[in-house]
């Protein structure tokens, strides 16, 4: 089998990708990785007042990296076979939570089980659906049909379903996005996804019924914004003004005024890409946004060079979670999009999604690099 | 093992996965289609609209803050300090950021105890109409240590402010109530008026007297500081300043030591004095009796003091000495006498025959004299125009007055100041009323009969003046009939009050020869120092103040009728009610050769006038002439007195 890789590169580098290549590593995404995590780390420096804050940070980096390079190491068939299980413990937690979740700031996510840290059941399931969707279909005829189209479509909804309630829409709708993801990439006709797309649209007013107040509030601020700029639209009036207020080349890093002065809300976890404008200016959200472009441009083409139908679903599908991550967010806080909690990958402040989407882009590098089997 | 991996492969597997390449790729045209969507939006966010986002940043976090000027002091012309500043701490809540106004209430009365009137007076306070985000304060003289205690308890008490201020504080109290006024706190009403830059922060402005007039000098130019303030409005930096600068200090012509005088003299009854230097129009004293503490308007009064105040039926609220309307009586004589020289209707040597009654042709209304009683004409017998003036012959210028053409009276009168605001910088000053035809027509609907000129002859009528109009028109005959402004201010900063406002007025009373005025002072002269003449051949006012004089007095009492008493009733004064009673009034200036003060006393229905404020006109000339103190020899108040810092002018005592 050829090597998919087969672009120019410096002499040095060609050995290092070789190397890597050899523990399971990929050079590109690797380098791509650390960058935006080492961007997000600079960008938190500045607007973290409490010391400890960075190092900390750091730490949940390392640990996701080493998650990362650990799960590289896995071999698919690995991943093939746990795929059903960790989906269905996942699944079991998942209605634990319901039973006898911690809740924190209003919404019940987390399990605190004896002799375990506490954790947040629906994080692993932004892996495991993937891969349980992508087992389901690799066993069966691909593209999916009839009965086993509804089961798979079935694997999305289920757990996103019991996330949602918690309530923690914008998780459910990434869980659900992830095993949908499988179902496009493995092939079904456009028209399908198109009419649900559609049956989507036309099913929002229902949704609309199921949604909290807080929710509500947030989609109604997103439509009408200048309603209350002192209320529910201040967030995101204060975070076009952060970035606006950037200009080209931006105010300086911890110059900016929105964020040191604390007029931008969260400036260190979801909202942070509003710092990154103020303080670096479209010069530095531009070389951001082209960091995450590399990361996915490489990632789907590892994912395609991928020799088994399950590898390539998985990998492609995790990818374009990741993708999801970014383009939701950004578009949340500069204002195109109602504001969910989605933080900005391995930028934002904290360590479960950096820790999940890492780990993703372990199996996506185990994917690629173990090609005997 | 769960599961044997090795599954059928039902197509190509090449096959399979060109087809998920080509979806692959088109998915990540779609993602590159999205980042396009995002980086776009940056661009018109960052580019296209920078200039407004920009200029909203930075409205966000740059504050301007005003800084409060010092409001200037006023100084007598001794150099005592009748107006200062204090700084004192004081509690005020911004009632925007307090969730639960009654219970932080409760909070700083346990902490550092409200008044019944402190809480009452929040209340109502809080009620009225401010500046949004104002202060409105709660207590005040707050001290040090209960500042700590309130800033210990902070965490619970959002929106309560302790903040320094510097109020105006009068440290004579009531003396100077009435002639230098005082401030208040700016309401909603005086914002309309005012320079909102100017005002932004200051919270008092002059609302009386000479603090009301010179607002605009002693309010002085507030400073402003840029500053950078977080999302909580808390300051974390400077950008620049501009520091405040203070209003001009005031001297005032004033006298405090003849204030005391004159406050002594008139006692507890209802009256005022004003007393002018004649040849700078200076206002030495002014005096209107009851006043009221100043201080209390700066620490606020409750609604039920003020109530108090206004209802008070001796109205101490009125400044008698510049806003009360009286009938000067008999102290209008000599005007009257000067008219009819000016008019040709009298000389110096023509005589009346004053035998009690004056009737007008074909008419059955009698005149009397001020000596009339039932079965006793009265009178002052056969009198010239110095002999009506000593013994105030009611005769002598009913006489006159009938003579004269119509509004003659009147058009010579005012220019002695009657129905016209003279002094230059009396706030609210009144005019008075000065009646001719065209007033009466508008007024009463009537036209002037020649009855009206002789009853204006004698003071009465509808003449009415106030005391400082009384006390300009001696000083106008002191001058000779010279007229010079009446003023408080004697200079401002080091720069006289002539440079800075020079008079505009007209200078002279016409129609007269100088020895038409040497002639009038001597008989206002006799008024006072003669006597042993034998009945009705004494000055009128001599037995009261003229038995023991040692300077030359010039002077014209006035008892003025308050009601008016039908035909042929007796006056009684013992029956009448104490508010029905006649004024007094007393007119004078000394040394009458060379006069350094003018004055007049006024007391309301306090008899008559050569009894009652004659020998007030003598004490205080005594005191500012001969030095005859009070018995509390420093006027410096006690309150300062120990604190010789603070009273640079108590070295001039």
């Amino acid at each position: 089998m050829a090597r998919d890789f087969h672009y120019t590169l410096p002499a040095g580098t060609a050995l290092a990708q070789r190397r890597l290549y050899n523990v399971h590593l990929d050079l590109t995404l690797l380098v791509a990785l650390i960058a935006i995590a080492a961007f997000g780390l600079l960008v938190l420096d500045t607007v973290s007042e409490q010391a400890g804050i960075v190092t900390g940070q750091m730490i949940r980096v390392g640990l996701a990296l080493a998650a990362m390079v650990v799960l590289a190491q896995l071999e698919p068939r690995t991943y093939l076979r746990w795929a059903p299980i960790v989906y269905l413990v996942g699944l079991s937690l998942l209605v634990l939570v319901l039973v006898l979740g911690v809740t924190a700031k209003g919404s019940t996510r987390w399990l605190d089980l004896p002799g375990l840290p506490r954790f947040q059941p629906s994080e692993m399931m932004k892996l495991a659906v993937p891969l349980a969707v992508a087992w389901y279909i690799h066993e069966r005829s691909v593209p999916p049909r009839g009965r086993h189209l509804l089961v798979a479509v079935g694997l999305c909804i289920v757990p996103a379903a019991l996330i949602a309630p918690q309530p923690d829409l914008g998780t459910s709708l990434l869980v659900a996005g992830g095993g949908l993801a499988v179902i496009v990439l493995a092939g079904i006709r456009w028209w399908l996804v198109a009419a649900a797309g559609g049956a989507m649209v036309a099913a929002a007013p229902v949704l609309w019924l199921f949604l909290n107040d807080y929710q509500r509030n947030r989609i109604l601020t997103f439509l009408n914004p200048e309603q209350d700029p002192l209320g529910h639209g201040w967030n995101i009036a204060q975070s076009k003004i952060a970035i606006g207020s950037g200009g080209l080349f931006g105010k300086g890093l911890g110059e900016g005024t929105q964020s040191q002065l604390d007029f931008l809300p969260e400036s260190s976890t979801d909202f942070i890409i509003a710092v990154v404008g103020e303080e670096l200016g479209l010069v530095g959200a531009m070389l951001l946004l082209a960091l995450y472009l590399v990361v996915i441009a490489r990632a789907l083409f590892m994912a395609t060079s991928s020799p088994t139908t399950f590898g390539r679903l998985v990998a492609g599908a995790l990818t374009l979670v990741f993708f999801a991550y970014v383009f939701v967010n950004i578009a949340m806080v500069s204002g195109l999009l109602p504001v969910v909690g989605v933080p900005l990958p391995l930028v934002s402040y904290g360590g479960t999604s950096a820790i999940t989407l890492l780990a993703g882009f372990g199996i996506v590098m185990s994917i690629h690099s173990h090609r005997g089997w | 093992m769960p599961r044997n991996p090795k599954t059928p492969q039902p197509i190509d597997p090449e096959q399979l996965r060109q087809a998920f390449a080509k979806r692959a790729f088109v998915l990540f045209v779609v993602v590159a289609g999205l980042f396009s969507v995002l980086g776009a939006r940056l661009v018109w966010l960052m580019i296209v609209q920078y200039e407004e986002y920009r200029t909203q940043s930075e409205d966000n976090h740059r504050q301007t803050v005003p800084m409060v000027p010092v409001r200037g002091l006023i100084y007598d012309r001794n150099g005592h300090l009748l107006a200062d500043n204090q700084p004192i701490l004081s509690i005020a809540i911004v009632t925007e950021l307090v969730g639960d106004l009654d219970q932080t209430l409760l909070d700083l009365d346990a902490l550092v105890g409200l008044s019944a009137d402190e809480r009452s007076a929040f209340k109502d306070r809080v009620r009225r109409k401010r500046r949004p985000l104002e202060e409105v304060p709660l207590k005040t003289g707050v001290t040090p240590g209960q500042r700590a205690i309130v800033e210990i308890n902070r965490h619970r008490l959002h929106g309560v402010v302790i903040s320094p201020e510097s109020v105006r504080h009068y440290p004579f109290d009531e003396l100077l109530a009435h002639a230098v006024g005082s401030v208040r706190r700016i309401s909603e009403e005086d914002l309309i008026d005012l320079d909102a830059r100017r005002y932004r922060s200051t919270r008092f402005m002059g609302k009386r007297g000479v603090e009301a007039f010179y607002e605009q000098s002693l309010h002085g130019e507030p400073g402003f500081r840029q500053v950078e303030v977080d999302v909580y409005g808390v300051e974390r930096g400077e950008f620049s300043r501009q520091r405040p600068s203070p209003g001009h200090d005031l001297v005032l012509h004033l006298d405090v030591d003849l204030q005391i005088a004159a406050t002594r003299a008139l006692g507890s009854r209802r009256g005022a004095v004003v007393a002018i230097e004649p040849k700078t129009g200076g206002i030495l004293a002014l005096v209107s009796n009851p006043s009221y503490d100043p201080n209390l308007f700066v620490s606020g009064l409750t609604p039920p003091q003020y109530q108090a105040l206004l209802d008070s039926r001796d109205r101490p609220l009125l400044n008698r000495a510049t806003d009360g309307r009286y009938a000067p009586g008999s102290t209008f004589k000599p005007i009257v006498g000067l008219a009819g020289l000016a008019l040709d209707l009298t000389d110096w040597e023509r005589t009346y025959a004053d035998y009690g009654e004056f009737r007008l042709p074909n008419q059955r209304r009698v005149y009397r004299s001020w000596n009339w009683q039932p079965g006793q004409p009265g009178g002052q017998g056969i009198v010239n125009l110095r002999q009506a003036v000593f013994r105030s012959s009611n005769g002598y210028f009913y006489n006159l007055g009938s003579q004269m053409e119509v509004d003659a009276l009147p058009e010579f009168a005012a220019q002695f100041g009657y129905g016209r605001v003279l002094s230059l910088d009396v706030a609210d000053a009144d005019a008075g009323v000065l009646p001719d035809s065209d007033w009466k027509r508008g007024e009463r609907g009537e036209p002037w009969y020649p009855g009206d000129t002789v009853n204006m002859a004698i003071g009465q009528g509808d003449l009415l003046a106030t005391p400082l109009q009384v006390a300009t028109v001696a000083s106008i005959i002191a001058n000779r009939g010279l007229l010079v402004p009446p003023r408080m201010l004697k200079s401002s900063d080091g720069v006289l009050a002539e440079t800075l406002a020079p008079n505009t007025q007209p200078g002279r009373v016409e129609g007269l020869a100088e020895t038409d005025w040497e002639q009038m002072v001597d008989a206002m002269e006799d008024v006072i120092h003669l006597g042993n003449q034998g009945y009705l051949r004494n000055g009128i006012a001599w037995a009261h103040i003229g038995r023991d004089i040692g300077y030359r007095l010039a002077g014209k009492s006035g008892t003025a009728q308050v009601v008016e008493i039908p035909q042929g009733e007796e006056y009684d004064e013992e029956l009448l009610d104490e508010y029905s009673r006649k004024h007094a009034w007393f007119m004078a200036f000394a040394p009458a050769d060379d006069p350094v003060i003018a004055l007049s006393a006024f007391v309301e229905n306090g008899g008559g006038g050569s009894s009652v404020a004659g020998p007030i006109v003598r004490e205080v000339v005594d005191a500012y002439l001969l030095g005859k103190r009070p018995e509390t020899e420093d006027p410096t108040p006690p309150a300062l007195a120990s604190d010789a810092p603070l009273t640079p002018a108590a070295a001039g005592t």
